[in-house]
């Protein structure tokens, strides 16, 4: 086994365990401080398979942003109680449908193909990820970046106005 | 790609799969929203993985569009729970059942 298989390995089950983490843990902090572990390990998953642009991406939006808002309304909504998982209630609905779906999949797995694997990578003959990304996103998918950005405007006019408190 | 595809997409799929988990079992709406984000993440994993598996960069572009339409749908998310705790001094799912059939 290379190195960055082993890499790959150790990253991935950080990724899952403080994931099964965010889910099970009574308080919403903890969940959030372990939903950023997994947010890096999953960056660090994604500067293995060379896409250090999305890995940056992934720390500054995810980690960085999304957290810091997760935390301030965690802290605005003062909740005096907090209930754990209702795994009681739903444990059966909930545990087939999950067994269902992992099932499904495996089967499917079992049942097909994965696309072989393709050539080496060109994107370093080309400048690096960075720059072919770039080139990418402002060629090839100009408009689909500029509907996004759109997406944002409305996205951000959209929580002002529900945020907004009533005078 | 010295990780066989097969096992990045049982990682993503585990990772789905808790995410999942999360949303239907969490009555708290704010780790519904993260339970959420671990999904899509889950679903980013195999845009990266397979753009570097078929040499094609589709994927990475597309991931990180996901990741902006993902950073809209948290704060539209928090400021829907903000709202119902200032409104309904809750944000437990299952206390708000008004448009409930």
């Amino acid at each position: 086994m290379s190195a960055s298989a082993v890499v790959f390995y150790v990253l991935a089950s950080i990724a899952v365990l403080s994931a099964a983490m965010v889910i099970w843990s009574r308080y919403p902090v903890h969940s959030a401080l372990y939903l950023v572990l997994t947010f890096l390990s999953v960056a660090g998953i994604y500067v293995l398979f060379e896409a250090e642009f999305v890995a940056a991406v992934q720390v500054l939006v995810y980690a960085g942003g999304i957290m810091v808002l997760f935390l301030f309304v965690i802290l605005l909504v003062n909740l005096k109680d907090t209930l754990g998982p209702r795994v009681r209630l739903h444990a059966t609905f909930s545990s087939v449908i999950g067994a269902a779906v992992v099932g499904l999949i495996l089967y499917v797995y079992s049942k097909g193909r994965v696309p072989g694997t393709s050539a080496a990578s060109s994107v370093l003959r080309e400048g690096g990820n960075l720059q072919v990304i770039g080139a990418a996103l402002y060629r090839e998918y100009l408009l689909p970046f500029e509907i996004a950005s759109v997406l944002l405007l409305v996205a951000m006019i959209g929580t002002i106005i529900l945020a907004r408190q009533k005078t | 790609m010295p990780v066989p595809p097969s096992h990045v997409l049982i990682f993503s799929l585990l990772l789905f799969s808790i995410g999942m988990l999360g949303v239907l079992t969490r009555r708290n709406a704010i780790i519904i929203l993260m339970s959420i984000e671990l999904m899509m993440n889950a679903a980013n994993i195999n845009f990266i993985a397979f753009s570097r598996q078929l040499n094609n960069l589709t994927g990475q572009v597309f991931g990180v569009f996901t990741i902006a339409v993902a950073a809209g749908e948290v704060a539209i998310g928090l400021a829907v729970v903000l709202a119902l705790y200032r409104n309904r001094d809750t944000i437990y799912v299952d206390e708000v059942h008004v448009m409930k059939g």
